[in-house]
């Protein structure tokens, strides 16, 4: 058990004691306690980046079920610990904000602060683990903390909506990549994704690649919120805004990104990784950006915003993988990719974080979320504002700020797309560099309308539920830490190209890399009039145009995405799902004993018939046979007729009497086929049931008597067919004996072992004595169970 | 009305005797010829409920106070009583044997382990017979 082990395990344990904080001490708010944790973690993480700009991983493992090639194995490399920097850093900061957020009297804190520390150490044990099992049980952990946490105010509709939906979409897509993890195993014969990416470039041909590919891109696709899984993110806004910030823009939702990166070296080999990362990557940027626009929830516009810049992320990883094709290092054109791609993941963290943190304050200031009564609150709240800027700024891709840094990255990647000449991407490609055009245009407008709708404008005081002032400090220190962030990684941009963004590339593309080497990076401001400068000028151009004539234009919306919002096939999916269930269900449970014995007989003869057909197996083998004398004739011809008279008799006691006839002629043939203890038991017990149904007649009720004889087609063909196979079986098996029967043991041992002449009864009592041991004990429990039947008549008696 | 059973009376007294005689004879013989506990189990109830159909549940009742469910227990803790006897001797469970013994009256006769477990069967066959002939019998 290393200190990494602990580490990862540190805020699973700390949900232990969270309960009895928030029960025994409860003038302190609980967060501060929580606080402690993401903090600590963070600084132990934070050493680690010395050892990583050196291209050191650092591998450790616990043994967990190795027979099966399960073991807790943890793996430090730069992709792993940037994300881990990033959730105990946000996390940090998010568990502080959560302090001035979550009032310390009304809210169940404990409950919270526990999923919180859970989903951080799910979230510490997605990145950190090599073991695919083990991540996957992270990764449903995250799912689960999750759906807590979005349901947090359960006993509101909406929040158990939007959790029972992010729950159904990435438990389906949890699953799906399970399935991909076991192929990879299949294939591989390891789940340490170390040695499978070591054994990688032999899988390619194999045809399980494909499906395997399919199925991670789909664990991936739903946890990131890729087009068209993307509609439970919006859902999910209804958690607590500390949540939203943390989960659903700066770490959740990206471990499909992480999934992505970390498995790019084994699968980026295929033409359709690349096809599917980048496609669904660029939809997702496009919809969702469009989609941002037309919303008028602060939190929505940040949802749909999260998903585009996710969708931005994922597009910039499949062009990314395309520069493994190219083995050399120098001039590869897509390297890029990459870089952008892990550029943008941290400043995406930092402008999203600091935003949703905004958002929160104006929600909890306010009292509403909704621009469309907000507004003019500049200069009631002035830091809040100044936040606000420098995040949409960076957001929409504006300089000096960071975004504006990635997405010329960004563009840059894009544009070089178009130049591939593999994968029919020299025709195709050229769509990637538009469609991140106009979709950067629509992310410039909706930054704008998130700042300009609430801070500048008329100030509605009569909408507001309260009276607006600036948020207490306490709550200002996490965005401003955020924003600062923000604005140092935008004018120096090269502290992180060294310390932690080179590393994660060469976890990203380790294939690229000579031993000892590393990549360069060197991210600048300025280089020269190139195409990306003026693509991000008609950006800016356009955007400002367009926001300004929002009014003019944004009539499309409402009739244009509402036809296409897939929430409606969603809804409607579920709907159809359960009634179509439900119909399903009803339609063959009947709740009537007779179809359900249709049902069986009907399996019956199709799974005996045709294996009897299939194999074969009929046969009849005349040679073995007893001749038949007068006596079985008769008796069976008197059988025959009883068993006849038993169906079509038209009144109960012909049956039973016939019944009784059938009964007392099987007992003759046990006289004629010398079975003399067989002959005197059932004569005997043919006797007391005769008595008994004679009896069960006497007390049927007079309305039910039913003396109709329906004679059913269905009926008739499952009951003939029933005695058909019967029939075919018994020639069958009487036909071909395959060993020799062990009754000549019995005659040759009766008297010598068992000491006794009668040979049923030395086998009843001696040789299979335990038989009729519980024979005697099913009697019992018959007898004693009528006994209760009877004497027990508890309706009866509540009556009386 | 009570009809006057007297011939049918008369007639289940004494064939009773025959009946359940009869049917220690099957049960006895069992093991060497046809019959055994369970049919002889099943005779004894025949013979018992002779009685009761000549007479009622009362004579029944003072004539063989058994409780049958008692008698379906003990016939139960017989059988395996004969079988768990075996571990005395090391041997596994429901291990018979038998030998062959002078005794006074009878001269030699064989007894078998297997008649105590056969006892077993035909007590739980007559107590489970007379249970559910009675349970059935006194409902109304």
């Amino acid at each position: 058990m290393s200190f990494v082990h602990m580490a990862i395990l540190a805020p699973f344990v700390f949900t232990l004691i969270v309960p009895f904080l928030y029960r025994y001490i409860r003038q302190i708010h609980t967060g501060w306690f929580v606080l402690v944790v993401p903090v600590l973690l963070f600084l132990y993480f934070i050493q680690f980046l010395d050892g990583l700009s050196m291209n050191e991983p650092i591998r450790t493992t616990v043994q967990w079920i190795p027979s099966l090639g399960i073991n807790f194995t943890t793996y430090i490399d730069g992709l792993s610990l940037l994300f881990a920097l990033l959730i105990t850093g946000i996390g940090s900061l998010v568990v502080l904000y959560s302090i001035y957020y979550l009032s310390k009297g009304k809210e169940a804190l404990h409950n919270f602060y526990v999923y919180l520390l859970l989903f951080m150490g799910a979230m510490l044990g997605v990145v950190l683990s090599d073991n695919l099992i083990t991540l996957y049980m992270f990764w449903e952990f995250t799912s689960l903390s999750s759906f807590m946490l979005i349901a947090y105010w359960y006993h509101r509709e909406k929040s158990r909506y939007g959790a029972l939906k992010s729950m159904l979409i990435t438990v389906f897509g949890g699953f799906s990549m399970l399935a991909g993890f076991l192929l990879l195993y299949i294939m591989t014969g390891t789940f340490s994704i170390r040695e499978i990416i070591a054994a990688a470039p032999g899988i390619v041909e194999h045809q399980l690649f494909i499906p395997a590919l399919i199925l991670v891109l789909l664990g991936a696709f739903t946890k990131s919120a890729q087009f068209p899984f993307h509609i439970w993110l919006p859902d999910a806004m209804e958690a607590p805004t500390p949540v939203s910030a943390y989960l659903h823009s700066a770490t959740m939702v990206k471990a499909g990104i992480y999934l992505v990166a970390r498995l790019t070296p084994v699968f980026a080999g295929s033409a359709e990784w690349l096809w599917l990362v980048a496609g669904f990557g660029i939809v997702t940027l496009f919809w969702g950006s469009f989609s941002a626009v037309k919303q008028t929830d602060l939190k929505a516009i940040l949802a749909f915003s999260t998903v585009s810049q996710l969708g931005m992320i994922m597009s910039l990883l499949g062009v990314g993988s395309a520069a493994l094709y190219y083995h050399a290092i120098d001039d590869n054109i897509y390297i890029v990719a990459i870089l952008a791609a892990v550029f943008h993941l941290i400043n995406h963290a930092t402008f999203k974080g600091s935003l949703f943190m905004v958002v929160g304050i104006v929600d909890h200031e306010t009292g509403t979320r909704d621009i469309r009564k907000l507004g003019g609150l500049m200069s009631f709240m002035p830091i809040t504002f100044t936040l606000a800027i420098i995040g949409s700024f960076s957001m929409a891709g504006l300089p000096p700020f960071n975004g504006f840094l990635s997405k010329e990255l960004f563009f840059t990647g894009m544009v070089r797309v178009a130049q591939l000449d593999i994968f029919n991407l020299d025709t195709w490609g050229i769509l990637f560099p538009i469609l991140a055009w106009v979709a950067s245009i629509f992310t410039f407008i909706y930054s704008m309308i998130l700042v300009f709708k609430t801070f500048t404008g008329k100030y509605q005081p009569e909408k507001l539920d309260k009276k607006p002032h600036e948020a207490p400090i306490g709550m200002l220190i996490p965005p401003i830490i955020l924003v600062s962030l923000v604005v140092i990684f935008g004018f120096f941009p090269n502290l992180l190209s060294y310390s932690i963004i080179e590393p994660a590339m060469a976890a990203i593309l380790p294939g690229l890399l000579g031993p000892g080497d590393h990549f360069h990076v060197h991210i600048s401001f300025w280089h020269g009039w190139t195409i990306e400068l003026f693509m991000t000028l008609g950006v800016l151009t356009l955007g400002v145009l367009l926001f300004l004539s929002l009014r003019k234009w944004n009539g499309i919306y409402d009739y244009f995405p509402q036809k296409l919002a897939l929430n409606k096939f969603y809804d409607g999916g579920l709907v159809l799902l359960e009634r179509s269930s439900a119909k399903l269900t009803d339609s063959y449970m009947t709740g009537i004993m007779r179809h359900y014995l249709t049902y069986i007989f009907a399996f019956f003869i199709i799974c005996l018939g045709a294996s009897i057909f299939l194999l074969d197996a009929f046969k009849v083998d005349l040679t073995n046979i007893a001749p038949i004398g007068v006596y079985e004739a008769v008796l069976s011809i008197v059988l025959v007729i009883g068993a006849l008279v038993t169906i079509f008799a038209k009144s109960r006691l012909t049956s039973i009497i016939a019944l009784g006839a059938v009964g007392y002629t099987v007992s003759l043939f046990f006289v004629l086929f010398r079975a003399p203890d067989l002959a005197l038991t059932q004569l005997t017990v043919e006797t007391i049931s005769v008595a008994l149904f004679l009896l069960c007649f006497y007390h049927l009720p007079e309305i039910k008597q039913d003396k109709r004889t329906e004679l059913r087609i269905s009926k008739l063909i499952i009951s003939v067919g029933v005695g058909v196979i019967m029939t075919l079986l018994a020639l069958s098996s009487h036909s071909t004996k395959l060993i020799e029967s062990i009754s000549s043991y019995y005659v040759e041992n009766s008297y010598t072992e068992g000491g006794g002449k009668n040979m049923v009864n030395v086998i009843l009592v001696d040789f299979r004595g335990i038989d009729t041991m519980f024979e005697i004990t099913v009697l019992g429990i018959a007898a004693l169970g009528i006994y209760s039947m009877i004497k027990l008549r508890l309706e009866r008696r509540n009556e009386g | 009305m009570r009809t006057n059973d007297i011939i049918l009376q008369t007639l289940a007294k004494s064939f009773m005797f025959v009946v359940i005689a009869f049917s220690f004879y099957v049960f006895l013989t069992g093991h060497h010829h046809p019959g055994g506990g369970f049919i002889g189990g099943l005779m004894t109830s025949a013979g018992i409920i002779l009685l009761l159909l000549a007479f009622d549940w009362k004579v029944l009742k003072t004539v063989i106070p058994i409780d049958f469910k008692i008698l379906v227990a003990i016939g139960l803790l017989t059988a395996v009583g004969s079988g768990m006897g075996s571990f005395l001797f090391g041997v596994p469970f429901l291990t018979h044997t038998f030998g062959y013994f002078d005794l006074p009256i009878l001269g030699k006769t064989e007894l078998a382990t297997a008649t105590i477990f056969d006892t077993g069967v035909y007590l739980v066959v007559v107590g489970i017979t007379m249970t559910i002939i009675q349970s059935i019998g006194e409902s109304e």
